[in-house]
């Protein structure tokens, strides 16, 4: 083989392998990107239906409740503006805990309710996923917007 | 006093590092002896500074010297000393000066271990790392100093992270950034070799070790990790995509084609301008690994701090460090040329496409863990990439090139006859694909990813059993033929037998794993994969700083006991925060895996239990294991132990394989 035809060869394969890798990113990225959206996003209906994404929230106080077999839990995320009812089965994570910041991923069906496949606190008491403070905030100012006489402690003090 | 003399201390390492990244370069462009002289004492002065400034820190923790913000922030009276002394890099500021003490370390060592160097590329190398520590303890000095004082002192420390209390911690994040810092050697050779325009066979010979050993820790580091996660975390989990564990893992895989790329140019001189990038950029991945973990970017575990002034800090320093190189690169790289030249098919092209393979996968990675930043910073959105994705990409990218992992040790350099290649391996590709189509069939359950992981594990064997018996067998003596292989060879094949064994312990672990959340009431019994789990109750047990509920399961087979086990679920005293202790019973074959999720309100002491089997899972580990002791093989291999001027001065040398092939 001659020098020429050797280095057209190393390109083309070079090429055809760089041109395998970006379909593979591309395809990949698109089947299991999930994003995040906020109670009030999902109240809203801005979240896509039949489709997995995330919520970001604070879990509510009083709103966690077990069933008789022990392991499917029901408890609301909230942004203190508006409340997503959640049903998880499975042992949630050791700090889950009312009042604490929660990200949950799954899909809402009609009634409203999200069915998560995975539940996810993170591994520092003071730690607030940043999804959770950014759906705080943004629940906040729209409260401040409306010039609603509700303030929002919780919000306040959690995004802190 | 005492952190005001490690304060002292990093600042007189600064200062040091100064002098010792510009006099020895300034030294050896002028060809200046008393300036490239200085090198070695600088590095060792450099090293002595901070082993005190880290001496100093250590001292304040294990002396509860709660005046120090930083041990306040991650230590506790109740602390037992062992996680005292790990407490030490269990935060953000502490972790920056075990950084820059073992980037002195390795300093220090390449000053100790290159005497057999010309000067002026000892002045370079060391004078490139100088200024890499410069911007670690600039860095450390003006946004995260682990010296500053509290005043008033508080009364008590706020506790290290119940998580990071356990002794894998102890040595996971020493051993990681012992290799993250030692590709700053591969990088300074490169770097040196730029400015010196030479570049041969005699400088991949010198940089090669380093390289590997750096490897060897990185290995290890990432191993210990995934070990820790599994059984800490309880969840039975070894590898998560997190994106701190990809900040790890990209730098490996570079760091693993610039091994392979430095083979090529130790034998072959070839690969010279792509070696160079390598080492470039898997230290530019190291630097980035830094941080993306340390600036808080990134949700993670890992992540300490969320201040942005150290994020800009620390992308100024890699946007500084990666331009100047690739300028460096675009500017000399055309002097260092391409090398020597080889056919489509050679031990070089299948090097090649290792080497090509190894960085688009980390690339992928790359992108899947930069792309919600990415996304955020344009205003796009929130999203996260999943481990599916990394799953998805990885998984095709990894089955081409550890099926040319098998041809490569068996091919010869220059030019390989595919005919009689193949005809070499029919028989070990035929045996591999056998078992690899049997054996998932004596586990019960056949499929296709099981057959073609056993396959890719199995032929990687036989290749690796070939190549032996092509070099041992035959009719002269079989002790003198063992002996007359180099080390590295055997350091090689030990290391792709690493490969086989964790890809073995990852099939099964992905294809016949059982994974049991239950509700278990005292005296239940739970019949799952072969084994009954009888669940005792929860017992209450006081520790040194928790409260623990102390479970027990005895775990039976055929009506005979085979372990007990007792997981446990802590709750910490200082923080109030809860962990997860799972029971493991360890086994050749698989673990039995307990881990107590959570009491259940309203019942007679029932809780929520976490029962897993986990097969072959440890070999993961072990496979890990085999990759450093074949790292470690091959440089304490007899040609970088001679150091003799004739051979350093030996240009280009036989290569060994065709002497003996």
């Amino acid at each position: 083989m001659k020098a020429r035809e050797k280095r057209f060869l190393f390109i083309a394969v070079g090429i055809a392998a760089v041109g395998l890798a970006v379909a593979l990113v591309l395809n990949a990225l698109d089947k299991n990107v999930s994003l995040y959206f906020t109670p009030t996003q999902v109240f809203n209906n801005e979240a896509p239906h039949g489709r997995s994404f995330r919520i970001g929230g604070l879990v509510e106080e009083g709103s966690v409740k077990r069933e008789a077999d022990g392991l499917t839990v029901n408890f609301a995320i909230t942004d203190t503006h508006k409340r997503i009812p959640v049903v998880y089965k499975g042992i949630l994570p050791d700090l889950f805990k009312e009042g604490k910041g929660v990200v949950a991923q799954g899909s809402v069906g009609p009634d409203g309710v999200m069915q998560a496949d995975e539940v996810l606190a993170k591994h520092d008491e003071n730690y607030m996923p940043p999804e959770a403070a950014d759906a705080l905030m943004k629940a906040e100012a729209a409260n401040a917007a409306a010039a609603s006489a509700v303030s929002a402690p919780a919000a306040a003090s959690a995004v802190k | 006093m005492i952190p005001e003399i490690g304060n002292f201390a990093l600042i007189v390492g600064l200062f040091l590092a100064l002098t010792l990244g510009v006099l020895p370069i300034i030294g050896a462009a002028r060809n200046n002896a008393v300036l490239m002289g200085v090198a070695r004492p600088l590095a060792a002065g450099q090293f002595v500074f901070l082993g005190v400034a880290l001496l100093c820190l250590t001292y304040a923790f294990v002396a509860n010297d709660f005046s120090v913000l930083y041990v306040a922030q991650h230590s506790n009276t109740q602390l037992p000393t062992i996680y005292r002394i790990s407490a030490v890099w269990g935060g953000h500021e502490g972790s920056l000066l075990l950084w820059a003490f073992l980037l002195s370390v390795w300093t220090l060592a390449v000053a100790l271990y290159s005497k057999h160097l010309p000067e002026e590329m000892v002045a370079r190398v060391l004078g490139v790392m100088g200024l890499i520590a410069v911007g670690f303890l600039l860095f450390m000095l003006m946004t995260s100093n682990p010296f500053d004082r509290l005043l008033p002192a508080a009364a008590d420390g706020r506790d290290l992270n119940p998580l990071l209390q356990d002794p894998g911690l102890v040595i996971h994040p020493p051993m990681l950034y012992m290799g993250y810092v030692g590709f700053s050697v591969a990088f300074a050779f490169a770097i040196a070799a730029l400015l010196g325009g030479r570049m041969d066979a005699t400088w991949a010979r010198w940089s090669r070790p380093w390289t590997t050993v750096a490897w060897v820790f990185m290995t290890m580091g990432i191993a210990l990790g995934s070990w820790w996660a599994y059984y800490e975390l309880g969840w039975g989990g070894w590898w998560f995509w997190d994106p701190v564990e990809n900040a790890s893992f990209m730098p490996w895989l570079l760091g693993t084609a610039l091994m392979h790329s430095l083979a090529v140019t130790e034998k072959r001189n070839a690969f010279k301008s792509w070696t160079v990038l390598l080492a470039i950029a898997a230290f530019s991945l190291s630097l980035l690994g830094t941080f993306l973990v340390r600036s808080g970017v990134l949700t993670s575990v890992h992540s300490f701090a969320a201040d942005p002034k150290r994020g800009i800090f620390i992308l100024t320093f890699l946007v500084i460090v990666i331009g100047v190189s690739l300028l460096l690169f675009a500017w000399r790289a055309p002097k260092i040329g391409l090398g020597g030249k080889f056919d489509p098919l050679s031990r070089e092209s299948l090097l090649l496409s290792n080497n090509v393979l190894l960085s688009v996968a980390a690339a992928s990675v790359f992108i899947g863990t930069l792309y919600p930043l990415f996304m955020d910073a344009l205003g796009q959105g929130k999203l996260s990439v999943g481990p599916p994705y990394f799953e998805a990409v990885f998984v095709p990218l990894m089955i081409p090139m550890l099926l040319l992992m098998g041809l490569g040790p068996l091919a010869r350099w220059k030019k390989v006859d595919a005919p009689e290649l193949a005809r070499r391996v029919r028989w070990a590709f035929g045996a591999a694909l056998v078992i690899a189509l049997l054996l998932p069939l004596t586990m019960g359950k056949w499929s296709v990813m099981v057959s073609v992981g056993l396959l890719l594990a199995f032929w990687i064997i036989a290749s690796v059993s070939l190549s032996l018996r092509e070099r041992l067998a035959g009719r002269d003596d079989f002790m003198q033929r063992l002996r007359g292989q180099s080390l590295s060879y055997y350091g090689m094949q030990l290391a792709h037998l690493g490969v086989a064994v964790f890809i073995i312990g990852v099939t099964m672990v992905k294809g016949y794993e059982t994974e049991r959340d239950v509700r278990m009431d005292v005296g239940d019994v739970l019949n799952t994969g072969g084994y009954e789990f009888r669940f005792n109750g929860v017992t209450e047990e006081q520790g040194p700083n928790y409260v623990a509920g102390k479970g027990h399961v005895t775990i039976s087979k055929d009506g005979k006991v085979v372990t007990e086990l007792y997981p446990e679920k802590r709750q910490y005293n200082v923080s109030g925060m809860p962990m997860t202790e799972a029971a493991i019973d360890t086994g050749l074959l698989g673990d039995l895996y307990v881990s107590l999720g959570e009491p259940i309100p309203d019942s007679n002491g029932a809780w929520a239990v976490r029962v897993y089997i986990k097969p072959f899972v440890d070999w993961i580990w072990a496979g890990c294991l085999l990759m450093s002791l074949g790292g470690v093989l091959a440089i304490s291999d007899r040609r970088y132990r001679i150091h003799n001027k004739r051979l350093a001065e030996a240009k280009t040398e036989m290569p060994l394989e065709e002497k003996t092939a």
